[in-house]
């Protein structure tokens, strides 16, 4: 009998870029199923398992009757771990958080529909807004070199590093321009890094995506983007794009 | 058969993008149910993007799908650059070609090679054929990462594309950069070439069946459409403009489905890579159309387990339009341009066929920049209807089969259709009252 761990992938409300990111390792898949056995991936297999040493979950819950599913996978797994922003933070989900009232935001899609019962929908939840997480892999979408890193260090029996330091330190590693010279406005300063500071290496300010490090100044970053011009009403956009307020939860 | 009893409740298929569900209830000749359910949560993306700044709409609507995240990204800056008056410049528009047939490619050969061969081949999924079809396996593997390091190379990103931007890019690709693409690309034409043919030997397991339908696409006169053109249906001589594409989708809601449902001059209509085909297959390249001779592959084709088959037509044509446009920057240079437009007050719809069919955006922005309303179709939503009445007709066809067979060939249907479910129940339009 195989001793390698038993992975598997579920989904909830997502893109399904995360996974994608899996079969985007290209070549590496061969070395990465050589490490562990895939065993459930609806996405790219039909086999079934009963229960997993490590479950990766992308998305985020956004209706009550997910919930049931979500913690029969937890139940059955021995490791769970968010899989990128959807999961971890509720991610971009969470937009519809911040519109306010749901029946609203239901009649505003389905129109004179929107009370049909197969369209319910409640507030977005994070996957560890349900049930434990043991880790969370951040980013939207996750970063391949991360997501193999977190699974040698599982498949090694070790804890995976994950930067808690702001993606500001990896963006003058690869010394790039501040784009705060260059009249642009960024979150670099108080948002999680590992992900190489590819937006701002890439001329766009960082959104948010992988969240934020623990102890940030928020204020500080609010006067930083007041000093560059940014109203209050821009401010709060920029930091509810990605949930970089705890508070916005239900 | 009389007196068999068939029941099929088959709960988020495998191997598609997103949650669908087959249920096929029979007792003898008596077909009691035949349904292609949606069962995926909605996300409520129009909504998610009324009262955000025109500058965040294509980064949020890019991640409705990982898939076609680049397809996304350019219908909705499309739309917010047909709100605002803008005309992009001929070297926006070839870089924007150049990401898009990226995408085609890397999404066809994940579909035809990880999600179908498998099922050609008898297994559950790709990764057995790592040691039964090696040189296969590899071949894939090839052709979607030079996709995919394309997808980068031009937009800094392969999934949720960064430096794509309203009105041009954040960063320009180096003329070197462009060479390396072109002689990459020249190379993977070999490769596709041998794909082709393995997907030959294995073509007579296309399940035989055929349901006439009618056709939607882009069309343009200069070229196969993918990245711009005209709305055009295999039942209607005039083309539709891109703005008036409610004429065509006329969405609506059905209790099988979170996803909206569409339908134009029948009760279902087909999009996607044998749409395209059917609609625009003078257009393809020679090379393209003699790889889809050698697949037995000619139009009209109301197979629609041959759209596999005009995904790998699509990608050798994919391929070599890449080699054109990257050879047009080798010869004209790249150079920076200014992205600065006045933002006004309008309403903008951008159409771009995407590897799944046509996608629609349409945003209307107040005098700000702000949007106030949104409106996304979906490719796989203009196909769900299509796919029920495919299997209404299949069912009887293959009603003798074990239920097994019967399952399996359900579901390569469906993945013939390569849905991407997550795109089609996140997009749902709005409103305002």
């Amino acid at each position: 009998m195989s001793t390698k761990p038993k992975v598997a992938f579920f989904d909830f409300a997502s893109c399904e870029g995360c996974q994608l990111q899996i079969a985007n390792l290209e070549e590496e898949i061969i070395g990465l199923v050589d490490l562990v056995d895939v065993v459930e991936f609806r996405e790219v297999m039909t086999e079934k398992a009963p229960s997993y040493d490590i479950a990766f979950v992308e998305g985020s819950i956004t209706r009550k009757k997910d919930e049931a599913r979500l913690r029969d996978i937890r139940e059955r797994s021995g490791v769970l771990v968010a899989l990128g922003a959807c999961a971890a933070t509720g991610g971009l989900n969470k937009l519809k958080n911040v519109r306010g009232n749901l029946e609203q935001v239901r009649r505003d899609v389905y129109g004179s529909d929107w009370d049909r019962p197969h369209l319910e929908t409640y507030a977005t939840r994070a996957v560890g807004e349900i049930v434990p997480v043991d880790f969370q892999v951040h980013g939207c979408p996750i970063n391949r070199e991360e997501f193999l890193h977190v699974v040698e260090a599982f498949a090694l029996g070790t804890n995976p590093e994950i930067p808690d330091y702001p993606v500001c330190a990896e963006c003058k590693i690869k010394e790039n321009v501040c784009l705060f010279h260059l009249g642009q406005t960024c979150l670099g300063p108080i948002v999680r890094a590992g992900c190489g500071a590819i937006c701002p290496s890439n001329g766009v300010g960082c959104e948010g995506c992988r969240g934020i490090i623990p102890h940030a100044n928020r204020n500080a970053m609010k006067d930083v983007l007041a000093e560059h011009n940014l109203t209050v009403e821009q401010i709060t956009e920029k930091f509810n794009l990605f949930p970089l307020y705890p508070e916005v939860t239900p | 058969m009389t007196g068999k009893s068939i029941r099929i409740d088959n709960t988020h298929i495998s191997r598609v993008e997103g949650h669908g569900n087959i249920v096929v209830h029979m007792e003898g000749d008596r077909l009691d149910r035949v349904e292609w359910q949606i069962p995926e949560a909605p996300r409520f993306f129009e909504s998610m993007v009324v009262g955000r700044d025109w500058s965040e709409l294509s980064r949020i609507t890019s991640r409705i799908c990982g898939i076609c995240s680049i397809g996304h990204t350019f219908a909705s800056q499309k739309a917010t650059e047909a709100a605002m008056g803008i005309t992009i410049t001929e070297q926006t528009r070839r870089l924007r070609e150049i990401l898009n047939h990226a995408e085609n490619l890397q999404s066809h050969i994940l579909h035809v090679c990880y999600l179908v061969l498998p099922d050609l081949l008898g297994v559950g999924s790709v990764l057995p054929l790592i040691e039964t079809h090696r040189e296969v396996v590899l071949l894939a593997i090839r052709l979607h990462r030079l996709a995919n390091e394309t997808c980068d190379k031009i937009g800094g990103r392969t999934t949720h594309p960064i430096r794509a931007c309203v009105n041009g890019w954040s960063m320009l690709p180096h003329k070197k950069t462009l060479g390396e693409i072109r002689d990459d690309h020249v190379k993977a034409l070999k490769d596709l070439k041998t794909l082709a043919e393995f997907v030959q030997s294995l073509a007579h397991k296309f399940p035989d069946f055929e349901r006439e339908t009618e056709y939607v696409s882009l069309t343009n006169p200069r070229e196969y459409a993918l990245y711009d053109g005209v709305i055009k249906s295999s039942d209607v001589k005039e083309p539709i403009q891109p703005r008036d594409y409610e004429r065509v989708t006329n969405e609506y809601v059905d209790d099988r489905s979170t996803a909206k449902w569409t339908r134009f001059n029948r009760d279902a209509y087909a999009v996607g890579a044998l749409a395209r085909f059917n609609n625009n297959r003078e257009q393809l390249s020679e090379n393209a159309k003699a790889i889809a001779g050698q697949l037995g592959l000619s139009a009209p084709c109301h197979n629609p387990f041959m759209n596999s088959v005009a995904q790998v037509v699509e990608c050798v044509f994919s391929a070599e339009k890449t080699i054109e446009h990257s050879q047009w920057f080798l010869d004209n240079g790249i150079k920076e341009e200014d992205r600065g437009f006045a933002v006004r007050e309008g309403r903008g719809v951008g159409a771009v066929d995407v590897p799944r069919g046509t996608l629609f955006h349409d945003y209307t922005y107040d005098g700000k920049g702000k949007c106030v309303e949104a409106n996304l179709v979906i490719p796989t939503n203009q196909n769900h209807a299509n796919i029920q009445a495919d299997m209404e007709d299949l069912v009887p066809l293959i009603k003798d089969m074990s239920v097994e067979k019967m399952n399996l060939t359900l579901e390569m249907l469906v993945r013939a259709y390569d849905p991407c479910i997550s795109c089609s129940t996140h997009c749902v339009d709005l409103r305002r009252s």
